[in-house]
């Protein structure tokens, strides 16, 4: 399958030529194909923002390309916009950029800088306010008198509403308890299943990172050391954590158990898979007695 | 984008000009100022430009740094030369055309003018790239100490100031922010004539006031936290004192204006 978005050899140097120059992206190869749902994961500093910002043309590479449907998306700069309705980011704590009177003309600001006409418009709102779960009436509120749970399902919808074929999400639950940040998830994955967006998902959260997508790209210091299935990446446990980062808590647990002894599949990801595997070991009657 | 802004940045060094106590530059840049006005004729400029070129070389800020925090007042130079040069009608006569004549008068002032505005400029620039905003504040508020008698809020005022200062950058980042996220979802603040352009400001300055208000409100909380109320039995950790060479500075910057006034009297 032809990847929706990719970029080629994509590399980005902050303040270029003065004291403060910083390589942020050094000859990335990314890409995502369509319908997939793609994580990035790194810690703060590693390059994920600036990734990012570059998939919708909010940053102009210092040299590589993005493409989008196979096209080059700065091929004619006049029409960076137009990939911006196409490949939707939702930044992190996006909450703080609502300004309307009304969530539904908050909503509405996207839509309308599209040129589309007030039907449309009217629908692709109440469409994306379902999508995120929000209610009839919230659509009538102030969006500042909503809780902060709700102002980021309106910051979304707002995005959502431009229907864009990605959608990209910088660390969507940031700051949410564990229910608001549940049900943010499964909201994402219902949009990614009904409506066949490619999902791209900033996160430095490996649980949650693991829980949601087909494949997962690690990024350090602008360069994207590893690639694969959650699986697949998760093997890496030691390199991972020389970097910073963790494999989720039931992987910790899996390559635990194998360092003592206990052929449990280091890749387990889920707390399903790793009781699967556990057991299974029980029924060839190796390993020591629970 | 706007991170670009150097105007009266602060650059950390370990340089005498940094080490000077804030007061101390906080009163040579006003005598600076005074002695600048006063002069008038070329032995004198030639003075404050050495006097200038030395603080700078002493401070270590560089000349291209200073430089590049002027472009916003080039257009104040440029209006000030031109004014100088058609409106001074001194001297013998020059260029005549159409309802245009220049003086040699005329271009005597506007590069006297033009000089004088860059030193100025510099010269306010380098107690502000060597002196960091806290200090800046500090200082004043001791100079300014006196007038708590009359009841004026000093201790409040300075406060104020630091607590903008320290604000600017983190409003700055968080216009980009917002301005960015506004991007993401088509706002256009480039085209379009200047009504269109004021209009599609606005999605970037409700969020800009509302997360004003939150910070100016987290920041009021976490103060009266830590027991904050005003200056009365207040202590610092950092006091200020006047060391040796601060004595010295003041000393030759009262040799330069003294100088400056009896070149002026003497109409060099």
């Amino acid at each position: 399958m032809e990847p929706i978005i990719e970029t080629q050899k994509l590399t980005h140097t902050y303040s270029a030529g003065t004291p403060f120059e910083h390589k942020a992206l050094d000859a990335v190869d990314f890409y995502a194909l369509p319908g997939e749902v793609v994580g990035i994961i790194g810690h703060t500093g590693s390059g994920k923002s600036t990734l990012i910002q570059h998939l919708n043309g909010l940053l102009k590479p210092t040299s590589g390309q993005i493409l989008f449907q196979g096209k080059n998306i700065w091929a004619e700069p006049k029409k960076i916009r137009g990939i911006r309705f196409q490949v939707g980011l939702v930044f992190q704590y996006p909450e703080y950029q609502l300004f309307e009177e009304t969530v539904y003309k908050d909503i509405a600001f996207g839509p309308t800088n599209m040129k589309l006409d007030a039907a449309e418009i009217d629908r692709r709102i109440h469409a994306a306010a379902d999508a995120v779960n929000l209610s009839e009436e919230v659509l009538q509120k102030s969006p500042f008198e909503l809780s902060g749970g709700q102002k980021r399902r309106v910051a979304i919808a707002g995005v959502l509403a431009m229907e864009p074929k990605v959608l990209i999400l910088d660390e969507p639950t940031a700051g949410l308890d564990p229910r608001g940040r549940d049900a943010i998830l499964e909201t994402i994955h219902t949009i990614n299943k009904t409506r066949g967006t490619t999902i791209i998902l900033v996160s430095h959260s490996m649980d949650e990172v693991a829980r949601i997508v087909d494949r997962l790209y690690v990024v350090n210091d602008g360069k994207l050391p590893f690639e694969g299935t959650p699986g697949e990446v998760f093997v890496h446990g030691d390199e991972l954590r020389r970097i910073g980062l963790n494999v989720p808590q039931v992987t910790q647990i899996a390559q635990a158990l194998n360092r003592l002894g206990v052929p449990v599949d280091p890749a387990v990801y889920t707390m399903e898979d790793a009781v699967r595997s556990i057991l299974a070991l029980r029924g060839k009657g190796g390993g020591a007695p629970c | 984008m706007l991170k670009d802004i150097t105007l009266g940045q602060y650059f950390p060094g370990e340089s005498i000009v940094h080490r000077l106590d804030p007061r101390t530059k906080l009163i040579l840049t006003v005598v600076y100022i005074v002695a600048l006005f006063s002069a008038k004729f070329v032995a004198s400029y030639a003075l404050m430009m050495a006097v200038l070129v030395t603080c700078i070389l002493l401070s270590g800020v560089g000349f291209k740094a200073l430089f590049r925090g002027m472009k916003p007042v080039i257009i104040i130079i440029t209006l000030t030369a031109i004014l100088n040069l058609f409106y001074n009608t001194n001297g013998t006569l020059l260029v005549h055309f159409w309802k245009l004549s220049i003086y040699t008068g005329g271009i005597q002032m506007a590069v006297m003018m033009v000089l004088r505005i860059l030193m100025l400029i510099s010269g306010t620039f380098l107690l502000t790239y060597t002196t960091s905003p806290i200090q800046l504040t500090d200082g004043i508020e001791s100079l300014l100490g006196p007038l708590k008698k009359l009841h004026l809020p000093v201790h409040e005022l300075a406060m104020l100031m630091s607590i903008a200062l320290r604000f600017i950058p983190t409003l700055i980042e968080e216009t980009d922010k917002i301005m960015a996220a506004q991007k993401a979802r088509g706002a256009d603040f480039e085209s379009g004539n200047l009504v269109q352009k004021a209009k599609a400001l606005v999605p970037l300055l409700v969020p800009l006031f509302v997360s004003a208000f939150r910070r100016a409100d987290e920041l009021a909380t976490a103060m009266e936290c830590r027991c904050y109320h005003g200056d009365s039995g207040r202590t610092r950790m950092k006091k200020l004192t006047f060391a040796f060479r601060d004595g010295a500075a003041l000393v030759l910057g009262a040799v330069v204006l003294a100088s400056v006034l009896v070149l002026r009297h003497f109409g060099f």
